[in-house]
């Protein structure tokens, strides 16, 4: 029969409303409403999964997010998602879900056999039994271990959803919408305060909704729906349900995720699966509740094991009873409610087992009303069963060694406490502090601006409870700076007072060993606790990370107070003294996707485009990433056309006669004000105070260090206007080094400068023919005596404002054209139409670099972070009787002692093998596989199809005066070896008279 | 995530800042010794708590501003201009975040 465990009534899901999905291939029922946990539950399944280590038969232990077991494959193909609470999953039509980490069935699954090799996985196994010997890691342990240790499978395709990011601000922020926290949300916004109110379920009410309970004389629930109602109707609060708080950061930062659609079998158009929330509340009210401990015996891992107040939330929340012959086992006074509403919905209570000897007298009345038994002074030692709990044996609490008492049932409801949730309390800066009333860690000093109230703060008593949200919403938002009054308190029916003695591990029937599980998920037992403790791993932070307690997905919720407790008992001092983890975000697991948020496939970057780009693409040009830009890398002129055809014929065309290349990335500063000559000068190493009007210069950058941070020219183009061009690469950092100098340490110098990379284009035409071809369009003189190697002059290109600098990057007669990125394009045409009947062609960034290297100018690869001026050639360049930026650094001995790595040029000598970038120089009677003896590197290589041969630029040690040598060029990784010769790293035109034709 | 007071902008998003380091070094003459230029780059104090450090609003109005922080509790007790030549702006001197005091 279909649903055979559920209530007749009662539960807040939809009766009319029934949903069909599948667990394991088979067809089950359930209502709107349900979890996919209380969906089978109803239905009687309660084997789940098999554990992490162990493969033993696993169920459902909890109700919410704190389930250590229960994990599932949710979803199939592209939208699998593995390791998948169970108990955290709203049901939907047609869900499916899968269990994991069983093979070949989840019935019977062969590595089962692990529980018998129990002794071999003990506390630190990783560290003990895979030491040795390092092949076998990737060989064979690795494999076996994912294998037989394996969580649920990730799906292999790209996710099909979208992830979305938003921001909001907020005066308070309440953690959790329980009565604490419903109570907080109303009182701050009626004072008027922007308030936000989260809670981690579909419905508002949390234990409301949990528990029998009355508050102003009608049900929790319905009392809970009116006064999400009322919130819903207040403009100033916004409502996130569906939603988890799951770190508290820096300065009242808050990240929470919306489950926008997991509910649903997928998306509705345009709505993303998951939100991540950044909120920035003035103040934050934590009413978080709090988390059940299980009781720690022999086998308490039973499917049929769980924690008392999950099974009152499956009567109470779903109408499900867990199971028909139910034991309550406890150490405090709350599990006796789960007695109670086990007997409402018609579960035999078999008995409330209690280790304490003197059980409230209140609740035993009521138990006695009832007719259920009542044991004190005893608790379970261990449970027995196949893949299902069959029975208990109940061992005394006081020491004696009697036998024994064999108690059979289906389900035990187990209670060890409360754990206020004090993670995001932690995760603020703060410290719990141990409460021994409660046996638990409660909220210490704040460090932000939060308080904790509620369970969260340790008061387990619903009129507490609502009375502290009552004060906490109201003083919230009185701090924010809100004026108001209180509003009506609200009053519960219940009334028990909360008690506890501390019960930390059970004795064990006959003092046999039994496996008592600590950390479920990560299969930690008591034993491996004690273990770690022996073996030295005595603190919090290393039993962690010894034994893994609290490193799974459930960061140990239900685990870690347990663990503690049981340290502390294995040290023989008091829990204090022993201390607390401090908790760290994420609070739930968080799916990767919301942190990526839309920047995804082609959003993941900007993309900048030149004003010729459009243009280039229609030619058909490839194109290469240069940070964000895009630059034509060369100019297939037929599908044959492999990149070395184009860059000889393009380096060719520029070297014999005329050709275009887009410039336009260059960064680009303008620079005016009275100082500039003065900022220049201490900016770059060479001069920069003679400059005249109309003239360019090429400098040299240090970095404070010593180090060369970028090359350029800059250029006067007026009395107080200079103009900056900086490499593509640091645009953006020489602008911040320009304005932390003028900010800082140069405030005194009149200058102002801002970035201009985009507002114009720049067009290089190089060769023997530019000036010819200029001359068609360009109004201004240009012979060598009017317009010389370096000038500068404004002019109209046709009718076209535009700059024309004489500056060469290719070794050839050339010139810079800057125009308004407007006209960029129309600048370009232009210059190809002037230049059409002497046949001009453009270039890429391939026969761009290629005449670099001919000339030996350094570019990026060359400066490396590493490279002084000294070491790139360029120390000439440096005046030292004046200040600049690294002056005395770059003069430290290391850096200008011998063997530096030298700039230099390299030249194969065996004819026909090409050299290799990344290759490293070394000695000849090196051998291959050892390149500790590395000299150097080669940092750039092309064919040069001006000298017909293979060319590099390499950086050596001292190499500038080792032209001439002939060492060896080898890449292990390629297996090669070449011999090359060192050479000066200008390889054509070595005087420059080309630039000066 | 810590939310910076730009003096000109006001409070605003780390990730909107570029760290400068350690602002209390003074940046020593032209004349200074190699060993001062040294001490310049390389030294620094590693101070557990009030730190006075430079920050660029980078992706803001790209000022350069003195941050006071406690390196323990990331707690900010003033932000002020780098510059002594730019106006103080509005919010110098306040505190800019909630942490409490
Ligand atoms: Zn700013």
């Amino acid at each position: 029969m279909s649903q055979k465990f559920r209530c007749d009534e009662g539960g807040a899901i939809d009766r009319r409303k029934p949903l069909s999905f599948t667990f394991d291939g088979k067809t089950y029922q359930g209502y709107e409403g349900d979890t996919l946990a209380s969906a089978l539950l109803a239905n009687g399944v309660h084997l789940l999964g098999r554990s992490f280590k162990y493969h033993r038969p696993r169920g459902i232990m909890c109700a919410g997010s704190e389930e250590p077991n229960a994990m599932v494959e949710l979803r199939t193909g592209a939208r699998k998602e593995p390791n998948t609470r169970a108990t955290t999953i709203e049901l939907f039509d047609g869900l499916v879900a899968n269990s994991q980490n069983r093979w070949p069935s989840l019935r019977f699954d062969v590595m089962a056999v692990n529980n018998l090799f129990s002794p071999l996985l003990s506390a630190g196994f990783y560290y003990k039994t895979f030491m040795w010997p390092v092949s076998f890691w990737t060989n064979v342990y690795e494999h076996i271990i994912r294998r037989a240790a394996g969580l649920g499978t990730a799906a292999t395709e790209a996710d099909p959803d979208f992830y979305e990011q938003c921001h909001e601000h907020c005066d308070v922020l309440v953690v959790g919408a329980g009565p604490a926290g419903l109570m907080a949300a109303i009182s701050a916004a009626n004072y008027g305060a922007r308030v936000i109110i989260a809670d981690e379920h579909a419905q508002l009410g949390g234990s409301l909704i949990n528990e029998n309970f009355n508050v102003d004389g009608i049900s929790g629930k319905d009392w809970a729906a009116r006064q999400a109602q009322k919130l819903a109707g207040m403009n100033n609060v916004h409502i996130l349900n569906r939603t988890t708080i799951f770190g508290y950061y820096d300065h009242n930062t808050i990240g929470a995720i919306e489950k926008v659609s997991d509910h649903v079998p997928q998306p509705a158009a345009g709505k993303p699966r998951q939100r991540m929330w950044t909120l920035y509340p003035k103040r934050v009210v934590i009413a978080a509740g709090a988390t059940e401990r299980p009781l720690i015996f022999g086998n308490n891992d039973k499917p049929g094991v769980m924690l008392a107040s999950a099974v009152r939330t499956y009567i109470n929340r779903w109408g499900v009873k867990p199971g028909s012959r139910a034991i309550v086992a406890t150490n405090n006074s709350d599990a006796y409610r789960t007695a109670i509403d086990l007997h409402q919905a018609g579960v035999r209570v078999v008995a409330v087992v209690d280790s304490r000897m003197h059980p409230d007298a209140p609740l035993a009345a009521k138990l006695d009303a009832l007719s259920i038994e009542l044991i004190a002074g005893k608790t379970i030692g261990a449970a027995e069963g196949g893949q299902h709990l069959r029975y208990v044996q109940l061992v005394s609490t006081q020491g004696l060694t009697a036998d024994p008492q064999r108690i059979d049932c289906d389900l035990v409801a187990s209670s060890s406490g409360w754990n206020p949730n004090v993670h995001l309390h932690s995760q603020s800066g703060a410290k719990p502090i141990y409460d021994e009333t409660i046996a638990s860690f409660v909220p210490g000093q704040s460090r932000q601006a939060e308080v904790s109230i509620g369970a969260a703060k340790g008061s387990f008593e619903l009129q507490d409870c609502l009375d502290q949200g009552r004060a906490a919403g109201a003083e919230a938002a009185k701090l924010s700076g809100f004026k108001g009054r209180l509003i009506k308190t609200a009053s519960a029916s219940d009334d028990d007072a909360y008690s506890i003695e501390a019960l930390w591990i059970a004795p064990t029937p006959y003092n046999k060993s039994y496996k008592q599980f600590i950390d479920q998920q990560n299969d930690v037992k008591a034993s491996d606790i004690d273990l770690a403790a022996r073996e030295g791993y005595d603190s919090v932070e290393l039993l962690k990370r010894y034994t893994t307690q609290g490193m799974a997905t459930d960061q140990g919720k239900t685990s870690n107070v347990n663990a503690l407790a049981i340290l502390a008992a294995q040290r023989g001092e008091p829990i204090p003294e022993v201390g607390t983890t401090t908790f760290r975000p994420p609070y739930v697991p968080v799916a990767m996707g919301n942190f990526a948020g839309h920047t995804v496939g082609y959003q993941f970057m900007p993309v900048r485009r030149t004003a010729i780009h459009d243009w280039n693409e229609k030619q058909g040009a490839v194109f290469i990433e240069a940070g964000m830009w895009l630059r034509a890398r060369y100019y297939p002129q037929s599908p044959e056309d492999t990149l070395y055809d184009c860059y000889v014929r393009e380096t060719n065309a520029t070297r014999s006669n005329v050709a275009m290349v887009d410039v336009s990335t260059l960064g680009k500063i303008d620079i005016q004000g009275p100082d500039v000559a003065e900022f220049l000068n201490r900016l770059y190493i060479n001069n920069w105070l003679k400059l005249p009007i109309g003239r360019a210069r090429y400098g040299i950058m240090l970095r404070e260090d010593g180090v060369v941070f970028d090359d350029g020219t800059t250029t006067r183009l007026g009395e107080n206007h200079y103009f900056m061009t900086t490499t593509t690469a640091n645009a953006a950092p020489v602008l911040a080094h320009m304005e932390y100098y003028h900010q800082t340490a140069w405030p005194e110098l009149d200058v102002v400068f801002c970035s201009v990379t985009e507002q114009w284009t720049g067009i290089a035409v190089a060769g023997p023919n530019s000036r010819k071809l200029l001359e068609n369009v360009i109004d201004i003189d240009l012979s060598n005596e009017a317009f010389p190697f370096m000038a500068y002059g404004e002019c109209k290109m046709n009718n076209i404002s535009a700059r024309l600098f004489r500056i060469s990057f290719s070794g050839e007669l050339a010139y810079e054209v800057n125009v308004a990125a407007d006209y960029g394009e129309q600048a370009w045409l232009e210059l190809l139409e002037a230049g059409r009947e002497m046949g001009v062609s453009p270039y890429g960034t391939e026969a761009l670099g290629t005449m670099r290297i001919e000339k030996g100018h350094v570019a990026g690869s060359e400066l490396d972070g590493r490279t002084t001026a000294l070491d790139l050639g360029l120390e000439g360049m440096a005046n030292r009787s004046k200040h600049f930026i690294g002056k005395h650094n770059s003069q430290r001995p290391a850096l200008i002692g011998d063997g530096r790595l030298q700039v230099v040029g390299i030249k194969s000598v065996e004819a026909g093998r090409n050299l290799r970038i990344g290759a490293h120089l070394v000695d000849d009677k090196v051998k291959l596989e050892s390149v500790s003896q590395s000299q150097g590197h080669i940092t750039a290589i092309t064919f040069s199809p001006s000298l017909g041969c293979g060319i590099a630029l390499g950086l050596l040690q001292d190499g500038a005066s080792r032209h001439g040598e002939q060492i060896d060029a080898v890449s292990p990784l390629h297996d090669e070896k070449i011999r090359v010769e060192i050479c000066h790293p200008i390889f054509i035109d070595p005087k420059g008279e080309l630039v000066r034709a | 995530m810590l939310r910076i007071e730009c003096p000109w902008c006001g409070v605003r998003n780390e990730d909107e800042f570029s760290y400068g380091g350690d602002a209390s070094v003074q940046r020593p003459a032209d004349g200074g010794s190699l060993d001062e230029w040294y001490d310049y780059v390389y030294t620094r104090d590693n101070s557990a708590g009030q730190h006075t450090e430079h920050w660029q609003h980078l992706n803001g109005c790209r000022a350069w501003i003195t941050v006071v922080r406690d390196t323990i509790t990331h707690e900010i007790f003033d932000t002020a201009p780098a510059s002594p030549n730019l106006p103080p702006g509005s919010g110098s001197g306040k505190k800019t975040n909630g942490v409490k005091s």
